[in-house]
């Protein structure tokens, strides 16, 4: 079976060269009967995949412990659902799961656009497939996910397998790396489009309009795929953080950054035929992130905490990456002349601006990002020592990078396009600025002055959150006033009229929760205390009991369990249970944290061990204000971003009063 | 023309900022990698600089006292105590060690060298090697047979 699995990919890789090829050459050569073959070999490439990861599945799910990578990654006793995620559990499965996912969005994109852009859509082809065949270059040349291991030579009992990581035994694990992967292997698709355009010489925007909503799509993907990893980190690993700028972290960010720039800088270039090679060199950049984070995360280049694999894979990736670069950097340079910009800045206060900073912050984000990340790496090869600098580096750039981009979350939208009067400046943001301000000193008056940045983003959430309420408030008002409707039906009437701006503002409020959130991190406590059962502790306003400890075991783990009493001010809030685990398989213990969620914050209590003495239970309490609201702001943005994608009500009557150039507040100026 | 000079002007003040910012971050927070072996050939500079040790915990050698934690790194896995090339650590910081932290794991401590020769390490990460990938041995035993398996 691991033969027939190992021979789809075989199969699939020399499919995915004739892909390229044939797409080529039947472009040059306007031969369509290669053109349609090489449309056909991308659904092939699909089909032996699928039986591939098929195969892979299956011997996952029936232990089939002669295969090295089931043996390294499964053991008997683990829940069917988690043999299944073992499939992306180690280095072999996650290729063929980014190979997959990649040929099953070829296939999409190619099925869906094959009778539209004729002359481009063999460019695509060839892009897609040849991204697709690096990495079946790594799965069946390099890393194969069907290896066998020999008799003799496996360090373990047959029939048993060394079992997921206990860690990754966890909901938001389960879905975390294929989330995070539909959003790095999505960007494959606006890159392929972009350089199909640039290929063809369409100066136009129709790639950009073909593919906004794969990139909304591939977007929403990998924020989601960002914050399950955030939310993992928060709830398993036990010291209550969910972001501690680890080189894996960051090769997740860097292309969200990017890509975060590309959906806004694409608006200047719908709207005024600006920024045409700004964008062809984000998506491109986008694109080589999601590559490059790959790299980074599988090759071993700069170690982590998240234990990387050292592995042969990196040096392919590195010739990819570069060839890459270089090619599309010779192709951009070669159409520049097609790429000029049909409009000027006019001021340095107009929607145009607005979003060249938004931008320019973005991509400085990222560059510090990606320079604080390749730090050790750059440094060895300029002094010869190796130097990593660490979370307080990032904060000091990232912290006013974050208060810079959401204040112009709030004045972008509502800048004018061109130019802006002082006056209409005024009776914009009068009211925002007024609200922000009287939050700010409220909150000064108690006591947060000692946290200045905490203060200002605090105040910067409250001025965003009022522009988006006044926009929402003006428009719904004036339904309201015509329909005679109550405010939520004319709310979600005047969303639905222009849903890419309302959405917008959604995702915009989304982003400002999550703000909230982060900033809640300026006051957290925390205490470390070694208890006997009976015994009691202080944290915050808290008062702690720990009643007993229990202990027993099962098939997969022996754990011990604490009973810790919660109450405030006298009032108990109940009972919380934190566990320490270990696991059998894998010899590795676990803390099981018990959380008591809520609003304003959270109590979230870990059991760290036993003392030295045996009879003492080791506990680390916190008190983690606002952090529910990070949660919270990721489900807005979701519905945010999928407002973004329904289509407008009235499409052709709207678009009417829409004059490119002219657009006055209350125009449709999407967003 | 005049306001692309603004906008320049407003550009090269942001960037002036990072930059600064940037500096100040890399000169806080810049911690030299070293193995145990350099550690010791590094003089006087090793009690000067941060340091970020990488070593194997040695069997057995985790003893507790108190908030304290103290343990001994070595070069290469499964050493003992013979082994010459090793590092005496002592760890005090406020955070939990992380449950990956045990006899023979691979640990990362981040600290500074004492003048008696100990390190005091403010923070200690600890990689099992199990965490994502299989062990480094386990490698070998998947990638040799994979011939094999295409033939």
């Amino acid at each position: 079976m691991e033969n027939i699995g190992a021979l789809s990919i075989l199969l699939a890789f020399c499919f995915a060269v004739y892909a390229v090829v044939a797409s080529v050459t039947g472009r040059l050569k306007k031969n369509s009967f290669l053109i349609v073959s090489g449309q056909r070999a991308v659904y092939s490439v699909w089909l032996l995949l699928t039986v591939a990861a098929g195969l892979l599945i299956y011997s996952l799910l029936t232990g089939d412990f002669r295969l090295a990578y089931v043996a390294a990654h499964t053991d008997s006793s683990m829940k069917t659902i988690y043999k299944f995620t073992a499939w992306w559990g180690g280095q072999e499965g996650s290729l063929l799961l980014w190979a997959w996912l990649l040929s099953t969005y070829s296939t999409v994109v190619v099925f869906m656009n094959r009778r539209k852009f004729r002359d481009m859509m063999p460019w695509v082809t060839s892009v897609l497939m040849t991204t697709e065949a690096f990495f079946l270059i790594l799965i069946s040349f390099v890393l194969s996910p069907f290896g066998v291991l020999q008799a003799g030579r496996g360090n373990l009992v047959e029939g048993v397998g060394q079992g997921l990581n206990p860690l990754l035994q966890y909901w938001t694990m389960v879905i975390h790396p294929p989330m995070l992967y539909l959003g790095y292997v999505g960007f494959t698709v606006p890159f392929a489009f972009a350089m199909g355009s640039l290929i063809t010489k369409q100066p136009g925007d129709a790639w950009i309009h073909t593919t906004r909503r794969w990139t909304i799509v591939t977007w929403l993907f990998q924020s989601a795929g960002i914050l399950l990893g955030q939310g993992w980190a928060y709830a398993v690993l036990g010291w209550g953080g969910y972001w501690a700028w680890d080189p894996v972290e960051n090769a997740s960010l860097l292309p969200w950054i990017t890509a975060t720039a590309f959906l806004h800088s694409v608006m200047m270039q719908e709207k005024k035929g600006m920024m045409k090679v700004w964008n062809m060199v984000l998506i491109s950049g986008t694109f080589f992130l999601c590559i490059f984070g790959t790299f980074l995360t599988r090759s071993g280049v700069v170690s982590s905490v998240h234990a990387f694999a050292q592995s042969p894979i990196g040096k392919y990736f590195v010739i990819f990456l570069a060839v890459g670069i270089a090619a599309t950097v010779i192709l951009i340079l070669e159409r520049l002349k097609y790429l000029k910009s049909e409009a000027r800045l006019e001021s340095v206060v107009s929607r145009e601006s607005s979003f060249m900073f938004n931008n320019l912050i973005l991509v400085a984000s990222c560059f510090a990002v990606l320079w604080g990340t390749m730090f050790p790496v750059i440094s060895e090869a300029v002094t010869g020592e190796k130097i990593s600098v660490d979370a307080p580096f990032f904060n000091r750039i990232n912290i006013p990078i974050g208060l810079a981009l959401i204040f112009l979350t709030g004045i972008g939208p509502l800048i004018a396009w061109r130019r802006s009067s002082v006056e209409s400046l005024k009776r914009a943001f009068l009211v925002p600025t007024i609200a922000g301000v009287a939050l700010m000193a409220l909150l000064a008056a108690l006591g947060a002055y000692e946290h200045p940045f905490a203060l200002v983003s605090f105040g910067l959430c409250m001025f965003v959150t009022a522009t988006i309420f006044i926009e929402f408030w003006k428009g719904a008002s004036a339904i309201r006033a015509k329909n005679g409707i109550g405010f939520i039906p004319a709310a979600i009437e005047l969303t639905h009229r222009n849903t890419r701006r309302y959405g917008g503002y959604l995702v915009h409020m989304g982003i400002v929760f999550m703000f909230i959130g982060y900033t809640g991190a300026a006051f957290d406590v925390d205490v470390t205390k070694e208890v006997a059962p009976g015994g009691t502790f202080q944290l915050s306003h808290y008062d702690v009991h720990v009643v007993n400890i229990e202990q027993g075991e099962n098939d997969t783990y022996a754990w011990q369990r604490l009973a810790v009493d919660v109450a405030r001010a006298g009032k108990a809030l109940g009972t919380l249970y934190p566990e320490r685990r270990l696991y059998k398989a894998s010899q590795q213990p676990t803390s099981e944290v018990a959380i008591r969620r809520r609003l304003n914050e959270d109590f979230y209590i870990n059991f760290a061990g036993l003392s030295a003495d045996n009879r003492r239970a080791v506990i680390q309490a916190y008190v983690f204000p606002l952090v529910s609201w990070i949660w919270i702001g990721f489900w807005v943005l979701a519905f945010g971003t999928i407002v973004c994608l329904i289509p407008n009500k009235v499409k052709l009557s709207y678009a009417r009063t829409q004059v490119v150039g002219m657009a006055e507040k209350h125009a449709p100026v999407q967003n | 023309m005049n306001t692309y000079w603004k906008f320049g002007a407003i550009v090269a003040v942001i960037i002036g900022v990072l930059a600064w910012l940037a500096m100040g971050g890399v000169t806080e927070s810049k911690t030299y990698y070293k193995e145990i072996k350099e550690v010791t050939q590094m003089g006087d500079r090793a009690h000067a600089e941060k340091l970020r040790v990488n070593g194997y915990v040695e069997q057995g050698s985790i003893v507790r006292n108190g908030a304290q934690v103290s343990f001994v790194l070595h070069q290469t896995p499964g050493m003992l105590q013979k082994d010459p090339v090793r590092l005496a650590v002592v760890y005090s910081g406020i955070d939990p060690l992380p449950d990956t932290f045990k006899d023979n794991a691979q640990a990362l401590a981040d600290g500074r060298l004492g003048q008696d020769g100990v390190f005091h390490a403010s923070k200690v990460q600890a990689k099992c090697a199990s965490k994502y990938e299989a062990k480094p041995q386990m490698k070998t035993d998947a990638t040799q047979p994979k011939a094999q398996a295409r033939s």
